[in-house]
């Protein structure tokens, strides 16, 4: 049964409406894989057996009556930073405790109610502010991929799947689910994509409801799925973007059919390679996958130009200034009064201070801390001001280029995946990760990581496509351009199914 | 911008989190250079330039004035640390 579990969304689909196997055999094989393999990744923080064999006995009434929806019966995990009805939804903080929410985020009921089956949580880093995963109170998540040592075999260093959304990206990589939900603030969906070899859409800002996704920083937090394939990828984005009336930052515009527009042609697309993402000390081998992702989309007809976006420097120090102050806004909810932790003090202030000591990680802390000093008296328009003046120069640059080019092509990631323990000493060179896919979030442009090739570790890199607003479609084609070109990638051995 | 330990006990008064010596003095450095780190936004002119307020130019919608939802006073309290009565439960606030 194990075969099933490495099928891609399509396939699974395809499967399951010719009868070859049932929704019940699908999850049933997903959850002997988490079952066997969560010890060594610790990717799900919640296993659903009993939800998910129950959302798939009903998928399985619906595929015999004929009348499967666009989902129906495929397994997915489910970050845990999506509220989810009746199911603990922590944030991977201590401080949400054992909260169970009494609803349901937009995202995730739009793909139950395309029929599609929730295995369980899945682990992030803290309020998904990390870019490694090591920030959890749950532990830090273990990609499945290994790299080479310089003996040339493979090592046994447990290597990070990205962050924040490393549960999703590991899981994806792992064969733990079909594909997974993830959100990105400043890069969470694509760095861990990249740095796993899986696919993963940031979508423009509004295009997902962000309703009852615990809130990071508001006015850059989107949704997005991590997947195996591109098309994968567009027929989950399809289900999960919608308009809703509960997100006033959700857009009231019609979902494409994503799929259909992936199948477009690349004849003329004019692609930009911008020169400020030639950062001082970019790796050879980043260089030269850039190359070839360039002439891989001109052998697929499109036209290559080089630009500039002059701001792009700017964009890692404005967001680490907007981020925090907004997260130090959404994050004073968590008091001890409501929900979650409360550690008693002497009184009322004291209960506040002991509880958020007690309840937030290090990472969380730091931020709400620079948040709360970038907002205070006096310091409003020195920090907070100047950096959306910034991000309005960041989204101007790329308004100016969207009058010669279609799509922008950049590396996902300055380096490969690195070591647990690797980067957690130094806050600043774990920013720095951010540095290619964060621009996209201050312009709240789309952004896709596609799979690109290996490093000299034998690790997966990922290239970045970044579009014009809501032209998620041109992302789709020109990924799936690359992804023609290259083919996908997954770990040799499955070492983690013990 | 050198952030001392009186700084990162005020901010960390207004952010309600107790913070212990030896935090405060790790603090003091990540803050301080985190913070030197974003100085560099300075080089760059805003003199006219607006701040960004909104992402996609979109009017904000209004909605009818009308209760749409309610009556959910269980479900409000059922994840509170300490509730009676369908009221949160607070140490005393006022002597």
């Amino acid at each position: 049964m194990t075969e099933l579990t490495k099928l891609t969304l399509k396939e699974a689909s395809a499967g399951l409406l010719n009868k070859e196997f049932s929704a019940v055999e699908l999850a049933e094989a997903h959850l002997a894989a988490i079952e066997k393999a969560n010890v060594a990744l610790n990717a799900y923080v919640v296993v659903t057996p009993e939800h998910a064999l129950a959302q798939a006995k009903a998928s399985d009434q619906r595929l015999a009556k004929g009348d499967a929806r666009a989902l129906e019966g495929l397994p997915l995990g489910h970050k845990d930073l999506f509220c989810t009805n009746g199911i603990r939804t922590t944030a991977c903080s201590k401080i949400l405790g054992e909260f169970v929410p009494p609803y349901e985020s937009t995202v995730g009921q739009n793909l139950w109610n395309a029929g599609a089956v929730m295995l369980g949580k899945l682990n992030n880093d803290e309020f998904a502010m990390g870019s490694s995963n090591e920030t959890s109170a749950f532990g830090p998540v273990v990609s499945p991929w290994r790299r080479r040592g310089s003996d040339g075999n493979p090592s046994d260093d447990k290597l990070v799947p990205g962050g924040s959304s490393g549960g999703s990206s590991s899981a994806v990589a792992a064969n733990l689910c079909l594909a997974a939900t993830a959100t990105d603030t400043g890069g969470s969906i694509r760095q861990p994509a990249a740095l796993t070899g899986t696919v993963g859409i940031k979508p423009t800002y509004g295009r997902c409801s962000r309703w009852g996704i615990v809130a990071f920083a508001s006015s850059l937090d989107q949704a997005g799925p991590i997947a195996r394939s591109v098309e994968d990828a567009a027929m989950m984005l399809s289900v999960m973007a919608s308009h809703d009336p509960k997100d006033s930052t959700s857009i009231d515009a019609p979902v494409p059919d994503y799929v259909a527009q992936m199948q477009g042609s690349m004849k003329g697309l004019r692609v930009g390679v911008p020169k400020e993402y030639r950062v001082d000390g970019m790796s050879p081998e980043i260089q030269a996958l850039w190359d070839q992702g360039m002439s891989w989309l001109k052998d697929a007809g499109a036209t290559i130009h080089d630009i500039s976006l002059p701001h792009t420097k700017y964009a890692l120090p404005a967001y680490y200034i907007v981020a925090p102050a907004e997260a130090s806004s959404n994050l004073a909810r968590y008091d001890g009064v409501r929900y979650g932790l409360r550690v008693k003090g002497d009184d009322l202030i004291d209960t506040y201070e002991n509880t958020r000591a007690a309840g937030f990680g290090a990472e969380v802390k730091r931020r709400i801390l620079i948040g709360t000093y970038v907002l205070s008296a006096g310091y409003y328009d020195a920090y907070y001001l100047k950096a959306q003046k910034v991000r309005t120069l960041i989204k101007r640059d790329f308004d100016d280029a969207w009058n010669d080019v279609d799509v922008v092509l950049t590396p996902t990631t300055p380096s490969p995946a690195f070591a647990i323990g690797e980067k957690s000493g130094n806050p600043l060179s774990m920013y720095l990760e951010d540095i290619f896919t964060v621009t996209v979030n201050m312009a709240g442009l789309p952004g896709i990581s596609i799979p690109a090739g290996l490093s000299g570790q034998g690790t997966p890199l990922g290239l970045q496509l970044i579009g014009k607003p809501f032209d998620e479609g041109t992302l789709f084609k020109a990924g799936k351009a690359i992804e023609d070109a290259v083919g996908r990638f997954s770990p040799s051995q499955a070492w983690w199914m013990g | 911008m050198h952030v001392d330990e009186t700084t990162v006990r005020r901010i960390a008064r207004l952010a309600r989190i107790k913070i212990t010596d030896e935090e405060a003095k790790g603090l003091e450095k990540e803050l301080s250079g985190i913070l030197d780190w974003v100085e560099q936004l300075k080089e760059v002119d805003t003199e006219a330039v607006e701040p960004m307020t909104r992402v996609v130019a979109q009017d904000l919608k209004m909605r009818d004035d009308m209760v749409t939802d309610g009556a959910k006073a269980d479900d409000i309290v059922k994840n509170a640390p300490e509730s009676e009565d369908h009221f949160f439960v607070v140490p005393k606030v006022v002597e």
